[in-house]
């Protein structure tokens, strides 16, 4: 059901979100709203979304027992204390090599299926996305002792393999889908030329078919990787090993002391910020545009 | 008449040229990846699920482990206040914050896609929450709502409410406090998506509706709404699902506390399977979940005339 249109929707590469450059004119034109009712409820909204965020950055950056509400003096002692102290250096490197490795595997394998169900017509291709779209509704969650009892099989339990496979298997089903359709935009004459050129079918693909992907592509690795790196249940469950742990996992044993150290608590939650924040900065453009060319739609 | 039918239809994409660029098995190969890992990895944990659920199976007390029969779920529905306690906390739960969710994002997606001074900016700063996780989003609401030195002390300093309040250990404020930090999370994700879908609506109609002298309500109404109107059923089930069975935020905000309060079914699961080490009865509630949210799914996409499009 979700393929469906995937044929009527526009072209993919598309940057449709760039704002236009269009000449304010005078009169009456079809979004003309007044200025007060975008910068109003705009404002508001904007404190709501900042506040939190100025909190956390203000306890992570004044001194412990400060109740000033700026940060003045800053001090950095927080984030010495939690990148050393309390291991999240360590966290950091885990998580950052957890949100690669699912982002590689998400992708190659989600460009792979999606190439398949985009190109081909196969026997098994109904059920294959039937499965795909099943998928959704299984909660990774509630599967947590069984997966468990898996990975103890495969003696993977206290290595970041574990957490790397599951991220991965419960990103790929929504990744091939949203991969298949960006595919289904590029027109298959492209490829077709591309043989008649002499290429073989692997080489057309990557010289026509994936700079088109990019959008798409920026899309699905980001939401890997954002994925990966926030998630915490997973970490939770298969990692027990303090030198093994995520930065999600960390965050949620500062909380769970006794006595709340709020200070590391907020510079650890900066640090598992960051890298986040910057792949949102870069792809924000592309989110929407991905999301309009491929997901609701498609 | 046929044949315009036949021309119409978009075409079929996967026609198969020249059989020397395609071996057959190629489209299987190329699935194979996927298909194991969601075989192994999905597939195979959820059918073990369902047979744990007609088991006694509980590695804590190993002599009573064995075939239950239909046991595990008629003591869930007969003899487990607690269950039906998550149950209906669940179904509030998902319906409050995706209602609250999709209000909030489609009118913030309407802001943003009007063209305003500084308007890369402002999507960028309204949006962010969306890259935020859940436990990270648990921490930073720990710190406002903080008892000693959250929000409350300087509300208290104006003179509003009193000191030393905490609003995730009292059980009449808990919820709308939990909701809360859910929503700071969860609005940007239909705004995105929404806004995302809104770049296609064709400005044509507004023209048009525009010399017919519609009202901006009315266009919203008559061009907007049903354009989006797949975007939102489709985004408000995904997210739906999504609301159900994340642990994350509550695990860590207030651990399904103060007493039970704010335990949803996958959290009392969890704490079932985990702690209790129940894990054929932690099966059987895991089922009873899954068939709840294919049921759920079902008749939302039935009444909701998903795809039957008045476009």
């Amino acid at each position: 059901m979700i393929t469906k249109e995937a044929t009527e929707t526009a072209p993919a590469p598309a940057p449709v979100i760039a704002d236009p450059p269009r000449p304010l004119k005078a009169g009456r034109n079809w979004d003309e709203v007044p200025r007060w009712q975008v910068y109003l409820p705009l404002s508001i909204y904007l404190v709501f979304t900042l506040i939190p965020f100025y909190w956390i950055l203000l306890f992570a950056l004044r001194p412990a027992g400060s109740t000033s509400l700026v940060p003045w003096p800053i001090t950095f002692d927080h984030f010495e204390k939690v990148w050393t102290d309390r291991a999240f250096g360590t966290y950091f490197q885990n998580s950052l090599l957890v949100g690669v490795a699912t982002l590689v595997m998400t992708t190659l394998v989600a460009l792979a299926g999606g190439y398949a169900l985009a190109r081909f017509n196969f026997k098994i291709k109904q059920g294959f996305m039937l499965a795909l779209l099943c998928s959704q509704f299984v909660p990774g969650a509630l599967l947590l002792v069984p997966l468990f009892e898996i990975f103890a099989k495969l003696q993977m339990i206290n290595s970041l393999g574990s957490v790397i496979i599951a991220e991965t298997v419960f990103q790929l089903p929504l990744s091939i889908i949203l991969i298949s359709n960006f595919i289904k935009n590029v027109p298959y004459s492209l490829e077709e030329a591309a043989w008649v050129d002499g290429c073989n079918r692997f080489t057309a693909f990557r010289i026509v078919v994936l700079p088109l992907l990019r959008p798409g592509l920026i899309a699905v690795g980001s939401f890997a990787f954002v994925h990966s790196w926030n998630h915490f249940l997973f970490a939770l469950m298969f990692l027990n090993n303090q030198s093994k742990q995520t930065i999600p996992v960390g965050l949620n044993t500062l909380m769970s002391a006794d006595s709340v150290d709020l200070g590391a608590l907020a510079a650890g939650g900066i640090i598992a910020a960051v890298p986040v924040v910057i792949v949102f900065a870069f792809i924000q453009k592309w989110l929407i545009t991905g999301f309009s060319a491929g997901a609701v739609k498609g | 008449m046929a044949q315009a039918a036949a021309v119409a239809k978009p075409p079929a994409p996967p026609r198969r040229r020249r059989a020397s660029a395609t071996p057959r098995r190629l489209p299987y190969l190329l699935i194979a990846p996927a298909a194991l890992l969601m075989l192994g990895f999905i597939a195979y944990p959820v059918i073990s699920v369902f047979y744990y659920s007609l088991q006694n199976y509980n590695p804590t007390k190993p002599w009573r482990n064995g075939y239950a029969g239909f046991d595990n779920f008629v003591h869930a529905f007969t003899d487990d206040p607690v269950f039906w306690d998550t149950l209906t906390f669940s179904a509030k739960w998902v319906v409050v914050e995706v209602g609250l969710q999709l209000l909030f994002g489609l009118a913030l997606a309407l802001i943003v896609n009007q063209t305003f001074v500084g308007r890369g900016l402002g999507r960028a700063m309204v949006f962010s929450p969306w890259a935020v996780s859940g436990v990270l989003t648990s921490a930073i609401w720990v710190l406002l709502y903080n008892s000693q030195t959250g929000i409350t002390r300087y509300l208290a300093d104006m003179g509003i409410g009193s000191y030393g309040t905490s609003w995730l250990s009292d059980t009449s404020t808990v919820f709308p406090a939990a909701v809360v930090a859910d929503l700071w999370r969860g609005v940007p994700f239909f705004a995105i998506l929404i806004l995302a879908d809104l770049q296609s609506v064709s400005k044509d109609l507004y023209e048009a509706a525009e010399v017919d002298g519609a009202s901006r309500f009315k266009q919203f109404w008559h061009i907007t709404l049903p354009h989006l109107k797949d975007a939102i059923i489709l985004s408000t089930l995904l997210r739906a699902v999504w609301e159900f069975n994340n642990v994350d935020l509550l695990y860590t905000l207030t651990g399904g506390g103060p007493a039970g309060e704010t335990t949803t079914l996958p959290l009392y699961i969890a704490n079932t399977s985990v702690d209790a080490h129940n894990f054929g009865y932690a099966s059987a509630l895991t089922t009873v979940a899954f068939v709840i949210l294919l049921f759920c799914s079902m008749v939302y996409l039935r009444l909701s005339k998903f795809g039957g499009g008045d476009k």
